[in-house]
């Protein structure tokens, strides 16, 4: 077992390192010379020049790679090229941000969709069943940015339940960040919510219909005894796709933070990516693959734990 | 020796394509149409179009409908109808880039990962687990940060970030059909690699990817709306998109102008989205229960009205019960079991009846599709979804349980019945010890304390011959043999002290001389239990090595029943007589056939046997 | 036709040694050292539980399994190590027959396509070989409009039945019969091993058949090699092995078949459990 952790662990700094280099060489490689972009056009070649030397742009690449990288390893990630602010305090305002849409995002998706699956997992062909499936369809596909303009349209304007815009700290007050995150959560849940559904019922009915089901039964088990069995064997599909949607939902914030004004990573993602403020960009695409490595870690865990057999690989 | 006659079975069946059955799904065809509508608004976007999108009238901003423009004006005084009309072009043509990149970096390498394997594999997905860990529209942002913004460049990046999922999905399948024997069939024909990638590997992945590329295509125009959004993309090509952000800006004073965009976008991704689920229906079938009016209309058709005269051999119970029903294990009179087909009722037992006593052993014999494990799950009342049986009686112990609900029904189970089920690696949970699946029943259906339950575990386990009970007790499924496993499957059948004792080919996966072992073991445990133990097997030699009585089953009907002595002296059916003498312990070896071969090759009377029999080739086990 | 003894063999296979890989580190010697030959025209059995290594040496004959140790040969020819554009020469000479008759045909294939197949990457002109195809499907008694069909459309015993035509096609010497009968039912695997024997006699192919059950090799073959855990305990002709075994494991493997025959069978399981209490 801590082998197994072990290799994991290892597995996932390797990824950490090979995206955000990738990353480092792609943004270089895409973005060219950042002064005109950082500058304006009106910028003279000497002021840009003077840019250059001050950022460091006109040091070779692999030097710039290595002074980023080396101070990255250490949690640096530099100073902006726009405001030459530090990126780790801009970081610290807004990751808490997205991070608490995202995660209340998961969790509702986790336990709506696992109560979904399991009730249509248990009738399938049902009412229930026939709404998941018609909802799996539309939701899956359309964009959470699209949802989140509706619920907006009807919650925030037509009804006014909850804020259209914007973002109240919890240490100000806990139910009016509740209210200001209510809406962003939402609009990235619903698609998820049917994904993990969707998920747990084709695993359940998969399992359902193994050999060993019917062996239990015989046994003289009772359907709730033996719905435990069926669902700690369908469990693993189910919780893969909530990793894969964590990262999904990272990506989909970023376009409803800026329908809901939300000042998460997303407008600063926007912004950056505008004028071509790699170091920003580099930063926020760190931690975020962070988060998705601790997360991955997590869910190997949990599926270690699950599945006597992942364990001995 | 002549061509043997053709068996009938082999009537033509009509292959319906793809293509046919989808256009029967009425949801399917509405979607298509909708495509359609919006790949012909694309495309004729220059001719339809009433303005040029970029044409500014400052009189049309925020223009309410009417007035030669039937959808207003936006915010800078442009014709929203025509500006959607060329999105369609920009959406597609977008989506195409985005499938077509996906698909060309997804499927090789899913393909060449499944059937290669090994270090192929491992480098591929562990490249297709990093692009799905990393957020893709961050990354996307970056490409467009410096791309000047070229959106066929941007579209590929995005391609590139949906292939893991043709990958996986191509991959499942490689690997799948890489394990079935015809891959290896066609190495040993002399096909090469590249042929099998082409020719089998490519048709078996191919129905996957369709449905594949039909969902990415709804998620590659969701993600590319979203990046115009956040305002990528040049100004001058009209976009969804980028309406919806000129909208969104406007939305509480003119909400119309950010509507046009979105219903454009929702009822194209829709659309593509059903197209992908009615193809993804096609291709698999979903394991549905039939709904509860299939089951009743299964229901009606067994138990139905008396059938026309000339099907009458049908109709009526097929065999005989030996004994009294208050002194019977088990007595099943007049059973019917049935399954909804699209086509109607498939019976698959049809009238069938027969008997136990305590301390009896009946084997129920036959080939495949005779309906003998059916009427084994039918004493459980555990058939198959979709499966519904029909009996004028079923009695346990002496008792009519036949109409009893499912829940008492389900009470006998672990009580009064045992149940020894084929294959022993499938019948046991893979995520539990065996100690976990032995003493759960006897905690929570027999009710003992939580030590008792584990020490009778352990004596059940010493009874079935396993000499080293704490390992077993402590192992998972996969980690004990399957000789073992099928132990196991007995000790936990017998735990509760059943008196009757259902094995459905309790040794047709064990191997010949575990097979001796298993069966030594039934008997022994049969006798000192007293129990009845009814074993459903296609092998004659199990019949005679343990049972007292015969049952005969062909096509869901008994054709025989009797003690074993006499069916094997007397067979009075002659399937019956078929069957034995199709096992080859008594039959002429190699050498004898060949002496006989050699003396006269038109007097080969035993192999002229084939010729005749050919018909009878009805199935695999 | 008796196996004609005389003459070299057409298979040679000289302590053979295959491993598997099952993790990093571990390995499973599959073969410790197995030497078997099959002559022109002859079948030998080699008969085993689960484990034993008989398919193994099935698939080290056929390229399908990696050879640590040891030497394969074909009518003279070294092959142990035969790849690529060799080892696709040798499919003119040695086919075989698969146990699944599920799994062996591409479902997505017509028959005529199955059976085509190994003639077109021959080079076999289409037309001839429609001609050929024709000819195997009477050879096995499949009428030749099976050619439009699908797999689906066929029954197991059916489906052995084009499987052993698709061997047949190239005109080989040797088929490597992996447990061809054993998913069929009892009335259908004998019919399928009596065309077994016809083609044999037809077309004096040779056959290494594999199988887990004593009665099919007796039936079928000429001579059988007992396997047990990678090696062989026993060997001789069928009919010596079958009635006389002089190795324990094979008795005991003879004993352990039930016979349909209660009274004869009660006499087998009485000595069954004399020799399983005294070892």
């Amino acid at each position: 077992m801590l082998s197994f952790i072990a290799k994991r662990l290892l597995s996932g700094i390797l990824l950490l390192v090979v995206v955000t280099s990738g990353t480092f060489f792609l943004a270089y490689l895409a973005v060219g010379d950042p002064t005109p972009g950082l500058l304006g056009n009106s910028a003279t070649p000497a002021q840009q020049a003077a840019l250059r030397t001050k950022i460091g742009y006109d040091q070779p690449l692999l030097v710039q790679f290595w002074n980023w990288f080396s101070n990255a390893a250490t949690g640096d990630f530099g100073t902006s090229w726009r405001n030459f602010q530090p990126v780790n305090d801009q970081m610290a305002l807004r990751v808490p941000v997205t991070l608490s849409v995202v995660v209340v995002a998961t969790v509702l998706s986790a336990v709506i969709g696992v109560a979904v699956g399991i009730a249509c997992g248990l009738r399938p062909g049902g009412m229930l069943d026939r709404g998941l499936k018609l909802a799996s369809v539309v939701l899956f596909a359309l964009p959470g940015f699209w949802v989140s303009l509706v619920l907006v349209m009807w919650f925030a304007i037509e009804l006014r339940w909850f804020p259209a815009i914007g973002y109240v700290s919890p240490d100000q007050s806990v139910g009016g960040w509740l209210r200001s995150i209510t809406l962003p959560s939402v609009s990235l849940a619903l698609g998820a919510i049917v994904m993990v559904g969707e998920q747990l019922r084709n695993g359940f009915l998969q399992v359902a219909n193994q050999d060993f089901v019917r062996t239990l039964r015989a046994r003289g088990l009772s359907g709730r005894r033996v719905t435990m069995h069926v669902l700690r064997n369908a469990s693993p599909a189910a919780l893969t796709v909530l990793a894969l949607l964590f990262v999904g939902l990272l990506g989909g914030a970023i376009v409803v933070e800026i329908v809901f004004n939300l000042p998460g990573i997303g407008s600063l993602t926007q912004s950056a990516s505008q004028i071509g403020d790699i170091p920003v960009l580099l930063g926020l695409t760190a931690v975020t693959v962070v988060f998705v490595v601790i997360v991955n870690f997590l869910l190997d865990l949990v599926l270690g734990w699950v599945n006597p057999k992942v364990r001995e690989r | 020796m002549t061509a043997a006659p053709f068996p009938a079975t082999l009537a033509p069946v009509k292959r319906i394509s793809l293509w046919r059955r989808y256009l029967r799904r009425p949801l399917g065809v509405v979607a298509l149409g909708v495509l359609m509508v919006v790949v012909a608004a694309a495309v004729l976007a220059p001719w339809l179009s009433p303005f040029d999108p970029n044409l500014v009238d400052f009189k049309l901003t925020h223009a309410t409908p009417g007035d030669g423009h039937p959808l207003g004006g936006d915010s800078a005084g442009r014709d929203i109808l025509s500006r959607l009309l060329y999105g369609a072009r920009t959406t597609l043509f977008g989506a195409v880039i985005t499938c077509v990149a996906g698909l060309l970096l997804g499927v090789p390498a899913g393909v060449a990962a499944g059937y290669f394997g090994g270090v192929t594999d491992r480098v591929c997905s562990w490249i297709s687990d990093a692009l799905q860990s990393v957020p893709g529209m961050i990354v996307l942002l970056v490409v467009a940060a410096g791309t000047g913004q070229d959106f066929a460049v941007l579209m590929v990046a995005l391609g590139i970030f949906l292939a893991p999922g043709y990958y996986r999905i191509t991959r499942a399948r490689a690997l799948a059909v890489r394990r079935e024997p015809y891959i290896d069939a066609a190495r040993v024909a002399g096909v090469t690699n590249p042929r099998i990638l082409r020719t089998h590997m490519l048709r078996a992945v191919y129905a996957p990817i369709v449905v594949q590329t039909a969902l990415t295509a709804g998620i590659a125009i969701g993600m590319q709306a979203g990046l115009q959004f956040l305002g990528i993309g040049s100004a001058s090509t009209p976009s969804w998109g980028q309406m919806m952000n000129d909208g969104f800006k406007n939305m509480l004073t003119y909400p119309l102008i950010l509507l046009w965009p979105s219903i454009a976008l929702g009822v194209t991704i829709a659309a593509l989205a059903f197209i992908g689920s009615t193809l993804a229906d096609l291709i698999s079938v979903r394991t549905e229960q039939p709904a509860r009016r299939a089951r009743l209309r299964v229901r009606q058709a067994l138990a139905g009205p008396a059938p026309a005269p000339g099907d009458l051999p049908d109709r009526v119970s097929s065999g005989t019960h030996e004994h009294q029903a208050a002194d019977c294990a088990l007595r099943i009179e007049n059973l019917r079991v049935g399954y909804a087909t699209p086509t109607g009722v498939k019976e698959v037992v049809r009238g069938v009846s027969l008997d136990a006593a305590p301390g009896e052993v009946l084997g129920i014999v036959g080939e495949s599709g005779s309906g003998k494990t059916q009427t084994i799950f039918t004493v459980l009342d555990l058939l198959p979804s979709g499966g519904t049986a029909v009996a004028d009686g079923i009695w346990v112990d002496g008792r009519e349980v036949g109409r009893l609900p499912s829940a008492e029904r389900a009470t006998l189970l672990g009580r009064s019945i045992g149940y020894v089920p084929q294959e022993p690696m499938s019948n046991l949970d893979p995520c539990y010890t065996v100690e976990r699946q032995l003493v759960e029943p006897l905690r929570h259906v027999h009710g003992l304390s939580k030590t008792a339950a584990r020490a009778r575990a352990r004596e059940v386990l010493v009874r079935v011959g396993i000499t080293d009970p704490d390992r077993v007790l402590a192992s998972y499924p996969h980690q004990i043999s399957g000789g073992m496993a099928q132990r196991v499957l007995i000790a936990g059948a017998v735990a509760g002290r059943p008196s009757l004792l259902v094995a459905d080919e309790p040794t047709t996966a064990l191997d010949v001389t575990v097979q001796a072992e298993v069966l030594e073991l039934l008997r022994e445990l049969q006798q000192e239990y007293g129990m009845a133990l009814v074993i459903v097997t296609h092998n004659f030699g199990v019949v005679a090595d343990i049972c007292d009585r015969v049952v005969v089953m062909k096509d869901g009907r008994i054709v025989e029943t009797g003690p074993v002595e006499r069916i094997f002296r007397h067979p009075e059916d002659p399937y019956t007589a078929e069957l034995i003498s199709a096992s080859l312990d008594d039959t002429e070896g190699r050498h004898e056939l060949d002496e006989a071969w050699d003396r006269d090759p038109r007097l080969d009377a035993d192999l002229d046997r084939s010729a005749a029999h050919v018909g009878g080739e009805d199935d695999a086990r | 036709m008796n196996a004609p003894e005389d003459t070299a063999p057409l298979l040679a296979v000289e302590d053979l040694v295959v491993d598997y890989r099952l993790h990093r580190k571990l390995r499973l010697r599959a073969l410790k050292g197995v030497s078997i030959t099959v002559g022109r025209g002859e079948c030998v059995g080699l008969v085993g539980e689960s484990g034993s290594g008989k398919s193994t040496l099935g698939k080290a004959v056929l390229g399908l399994a990696a050879v640590t140790s040891g030497r394969i040969s074909f009518d003279g020819e070294d092959i142990t190590h035969a790849r690529g554009a060799a080892r696709r020469r040798l499919a003119n000479d040695i086919q075989v027959v698969f146990q699944d008759p599920y799994g062996s045909l591409d479902p997505t294939m017509t028959v005529g396509e199955v059976l085509a197949e190994p003639l077109l990457v021959a080079g076999t002109k289409r037309a001839q070989a429609g001609a050929v195809v024709a000819e195997m499907l009477d050879r096995v008694r499949l009428p030749t409009d099976a050619v439009h069909r699908y797999p689906s459309e066929f029954s197991g015993g059916q489906r052995q039945r084009i499987a052993i035509a698709r061997a047949l096609v190239r005109r080989p010497r040797l088929i490597v019969c992996d447990e061809p009968v054993s998913a069929l039912d009892l009335t259908t695997q004998a019919t399928i091993l009596d065309l077994f024997i016809d083609l044999q006699r037809e077309t004096g192919v040779a056959y290494l058949f594999v199988s887990h059950d004593l009665g099919v090799v007796r039936r079928i073959c000429h001579r059988v090699s007992v396997m047990y855990q990678g090696e062989i305990v026993e060997s001789g002709p069928t009919r010596t092995v079958a009635h006389e075994p002089t190795h324990p494991y094979t008795r005991r493997l003879l004993l352990a078949a039930p016979v349909a025959d209660p009274v004869r069978q009660a006499e087998r399981r009485a000595t069954w459990l004399g020799l399983r209490d005294s070892a």
